[in-house]
This record gives structure tokens, sequence and C-alpha cells, in this order.
């Protein structure tokens, strides 16, 4: 763990306020699993708190990182309008990621994603592709012009879209996806991360399997275990909690309350 | 001689930059940032008697040039904390100073009696000023009387110096700062967080849990400048400053206002290395200004406090 001032490569806009940036910097020889985050400084002055992101896919050869960002508030509208060739102030590689060592070649594993929690799925399905394995995603979205992806995501496996209007794929969640007969929910891994409610239903439903995990998202501060502004409640009836910033992102399916 | 020591009851200080308590854990994740033992002291996270897992989330809002929080005193306890967490940091050359907080006067006086005794301890923080918990913290620091009792029974016990962190929550700041003078405090700590709130327009609720929370960070550095400055005046034990600094100026304005030392607290969280920044910022920025040494800038704020 590092902080480190890294350049941005390049930055594309995939849908609107969705930003595609990548970053280069020492700090990337530093991550070990896919699912850790980064913890960027927002270029403002009056805005104290970073902003963890999800690290999306890794180039250790390259140095690089790429993040995918919505632009969806003051902090993260400011991280976007970054120009290419300038800085940003990075704190990472933060948290544990999804582990994988335990699953071998020809194994079928489910990846489980809802909009802005799909990115940290995209270097865990590369490494996972290139273990051997098969994989199966499924991806809920608002709406037909709220997808990205896609293709990076079909050139590794099945892909199954749902969005809440119907306008592509199957109209409803995740969920009415994985009830659905034909589909296959057979699997010797499964990873997800979304919004609460997706992280909610995985979290439940697959709280017996033995490898499932989820990532989950919580307001932090210092996003390195200090302050114990993220914590979540485990699922064990001790009352204590775990740290999503330093324990997690990722949790095993029924290890903590969602 | 060294520009930036500073010494205090039970405190050798190296330079006068000290994380705040709550901001900096028991200084793991820290520690792998850079050199501990570079630091002036350490605050560590409040200690209670027993393990708290604290409020529930969200724990954190951010505000205009500052933040919220209500985390509620999660700690491991005092058992935990003598076992690992002040070990841990025995192998760093940096006193410790222990936030003690409680719910009862007999729980302040039982971690103080007992965490005072821990080798690298060499200074107590009673925290008799959380916002974020109820029954306990706040309404020991906002009573003058029960300030007093209960800082004279925590010195009794407390084999190192007891320093009191005072809350700004409370009309007369300076009413509860004689009367933990007058309890036998060795120095105050100030301030800890303005309690205010944020809401959701989406909700139309509160976006703390806890609905409210303590406010902190460069919004709130006017009103601990201010407060220190009327505290230094009226009292002769010396000050700990805290509340919103971010960078070196904001240092030497504090111990100009009458701090002898200061706090860094959510500034930790825009830059983690902002301690190691300030303490290297530290000796430029006073030849600029013509500061011979931080000893020397204290001597002078006193003699102009006091005559």
């Amino acid at each position: 763990m590092r902080v480190e001032t890294m350049k941005l490569i390049s930055k594309r806009e995939l849908i609107p306020s969705l930003y595609e940036l990548v970053c280069e910097g020492d700090l990337v020889s530093e991550i070990v699993m896919s699912g850790q985050f980064v913890d960027i400084k927002v270029p403002r002055a009056d805005l104290v708190l970073r902003r963890p992101i999800s690290i999306c896919s890794v180039d250790k050869e390259k140095k690089q990182m790429t993040l995918i960002i919505r632009a969806s508030g003051n902090g993260t509208q400011s991280i976007c309008e970054t120009k290419v060739g300038d800085s940003l102030d990075v704190l990472g590689p933060c948290g544990k990621g999804f582990p994988i060592d335990f699953l071998k070649k020809g194994q079928h594993v489910l990846l489980i994603g809802g909009g802005i929690g799909i990115p940290p799925l995209f270097e865990l399905a590369k490494q996972l592709s290139l273990n051997g394995l098969k994989l199966t995603f499924v991806f809920g979205f608002q709406s037909k012009n709220q997808i990205f992806y896609q293709n990076e995501f079909e050139a590794l496996g099945d892909v199954f879209i749902s969005t809440d209007d119907g306008s592509h794929g199957i109209k409803g969640s995740v969920e009415t996806i994985l009830n659905s007969d034909h589909f296959n929910e057979e699997a010797d891994a499964i990873y997800a991360c979304g919004p609460k409610g997706l992280n909610r239903m995985v979290n439940h439903r697959y709280s017996k399997h033995p490898h499932a995990y989820i990532s989950l998202e919580e307001r932090m501060a210092c996003g390195i275990g200090a302050c114990a502004a993220c914590v979540c409640d485990k699922d064990d009836r001790s009352g204590t909690n775990l740290k999503v910033c330093e324990d997690g992102p990722v949790f095993k399916c029924g290890e903590v309350i969602v | 001689m060294n520009r930036l020591a500073v010494k205090l009851p039970g405190l050798d200080l190296k330079n006068p930059i000290i994380p705040a308590s709550g901001c900096f854990g028991f200084g793991e994740a820290f520690s792998e940032l850079y050199d501990l033992s570079i630091l002036g002291a350490i605050m560590v996270k409040a200690t209670t008697l027993d393990a708290r897992s604290g409020n529930p989330t969200p724990r954190v809002a951010e505000t205009p040039s500052g933040m919220l929080n209500a985390i509620g005193l999660q700690n491991p306890g005092l058992e935990e904390v003598l076992k690992t967490k002040l070990p841990f940091l025995s192998q760093y050359d940096v006193p410790v100073i222990a936030n003690v907080a409680g719910f009862s006067e007999e729980e302040y006086v039982e971690v103080c009696r007992r965490i005072s005794k821990a080798p690298n301890v060499k200074a107590i923080e009673l925290n008799i000023s959380c916002p974020n918990v109820k029954h306990g913290g706040i309404t020991f620091g906002t009573d003058a009387d029960t300030a007093y009792r209960l800082t004279k029974a925590c010195k009794e016990v407390s084999s190192v110096p007891l320093y009191v962190k005072l809350s700004p929550n409370v009309t007369d700041i300076v009413e509860i700062a004689r009367a933990v003078e007058k309890g036998g405090a060795d120095g105050i700590t100030m301030i800890n967080t303005l309690i205010g709130m944020r809401l959701d327009l989406k909700t139309h609720k509160p976006i703390l849990a806890n609905t409210t929370g303590g406010l902190s960070g460069p919004a709130i550095l006017p009103v601990a400048l201010r407060m220190i400055y009327q505290v230094s005046h009226a009292v002769s034990i010396p000050i700990i400053g805290m509340g919103g600094i971010s960078c070196v100026d904001d240092v030497l304005e504090m111990i100009m206002a009458g701090a002898s030392a200061v706090a860094i607290g959510t500034a930790n969280f825009t830059d983690p290395m902002i301690c190691k920044k300030l303490i290297e910022q530290l000796p430029n920025r006073m030849d600029e200004l013509k500061i011979s040494s931080i000893s020397h800038l204290i001597e002078e704020t006193r003699k102009e406090a006091h005559g």
C-alpha cells in the first residue's frame, strides 16, 4: 500500500457520465487480487474525503490500471474531469479481493453484477479465463443505454443481461434470470458485486454455497482500517463487525449482514 | 538543538505533530505508509473498559470543507488494547497518549488506572467530549462540576499526566477548562468535534444513522482557534490544539493561538501522509516567518496571554 501521484494515460466516456480511466504508476505492481480498490483524492480542496474506486483491470507490464467511475456526485465528477496527462493522487491498493486459488481448470464460475458494481468483476473474469474456467455472467442494468463492457465480457464467457425497463435482455433483475427454468445456476464458485439489493439477494441466496463471494460498498473515511466508519455486522450473533475497507470489500456469502 | 521539540507534562515531543484520536486507529495501517517514530506522539483510538461495536452505518458524511462522523466509540476494549494494540506501538520510538472514554465515573477511573501503567503510555487524554454516544462521553464534558469531579477521580488513579479533551458544544468552554484545571488536569486537549447533521434529499432523512455526528475538518479551524485562544488566556496548564488543521500554516497559527502542540485528525483521511509532510515542511516555513523554534513561539505566546 502506498500513496502515489499516478498519471492519467487515457480517458473515455463509455456511456453518459460513466468514465473509463487508465492510470499509470508503481502502485499497480502491489495489486495482488482482483476486487481490491484504490482511494482517490478529489482534486478539490473543499472535499476532504477520498473516493474509493474498484480496480477494473490491471496491466502489470505497463504499470497501468483501468478504473470505471460514475460521475454521480461532486467528488467523482471532479475526478472524472482530470485531463489526460495530468495526475491523480491515489492511495492503494486497499482491501482484500476475490479468492480464486481453490478453483481448477474446467470448473464453472458464475459472476453476478449490477450497474457500477460490474467493473471489479472484469479483472476477476480475465484471470479466471486465463486459468481455463468456464464463465457465466449475469448482469443487471437500468436500461439498454446503461450497458457497458458487453463485448469485453462476451469475449470471456456467456453473458445474460436483465434491464429494469426491459429495453434489453430480460425485463426484471438479475434474480429474474437466476430464477428462470433453463438457467444453469450450478457453479463451483459465485462472485457478485452490485447495489445493496443485489448484494443482499446474493448474500442470502448463496449463504450455504462453499465458495460464494460478494463485494460490498459502504461510506468510508480513511479507506485503510483506521477510522471504523465502513463497518458491516458479522452474521454470527457475536455483536461484532468487520471493516469493509480492510477486512473486505469482498466477503464470503453469509459472513456478514448486508 | 531540535527547534521542533516541545516539552509537556509527561511528553518529550520531537515535534508538535500528533495524529488525533479516532483518525489513526492504533497506527497499524499508517505504519505501512511511513515510520511512526517520526511523530511527536500518537493519540490512539478511544478505549473503553469493554469492547464496543459502535453505531449503525452510515457513520460518516461529507460536508463543505469537512465531514461528520458518528462512529460511536468502536474499540476492542481495554484488555485487547493492553494485550495487542499498545505492544504493537512499542516497537516505535514514539510516546502514546491513550484516549480514555467511558459511560460512568467508575469506568473512566478503571481504564485510566490500568492503561496508565502500560509502558509506552506517557499521558492520558480523558475523552469527556464524544458527541456520538448516549449517556457517556459528552455528558461528562458539558457541566463544569461533573467535569471537575471526573478529572479529580481520574487524576488520583493515573500514573501518567492527565490531559482532558474538551467539547466545543458548550456555552462557555472557559468555565469547563477552569474546572478541569482545578480538578488537577495536567493539560487540556481541544477541540473535539462540533455536533452537526446532514439530510439526504431523496429520502428526506438524516444521512447518518445516528441522526447527528461530529463535524471536523478545515471548516472548524476558526472555531478551534477562537476557543484555544480563550482558554489559553484563562488557564495556566498547556493545551494540545486540534480542529481542522490541514497545512503547516494552520499548525503555526494554532500554536500562536495558544496551543503547545497540535493534533491532526481529518487531514489524515484526505492525505494519509499529512503528518509526515507537516513535520518535513515546518522548518522551512519557520525560516520564512523568522520563528527560531517552536518552544520559543510557545513561550512568546504564553507571555502575551499571561503578561
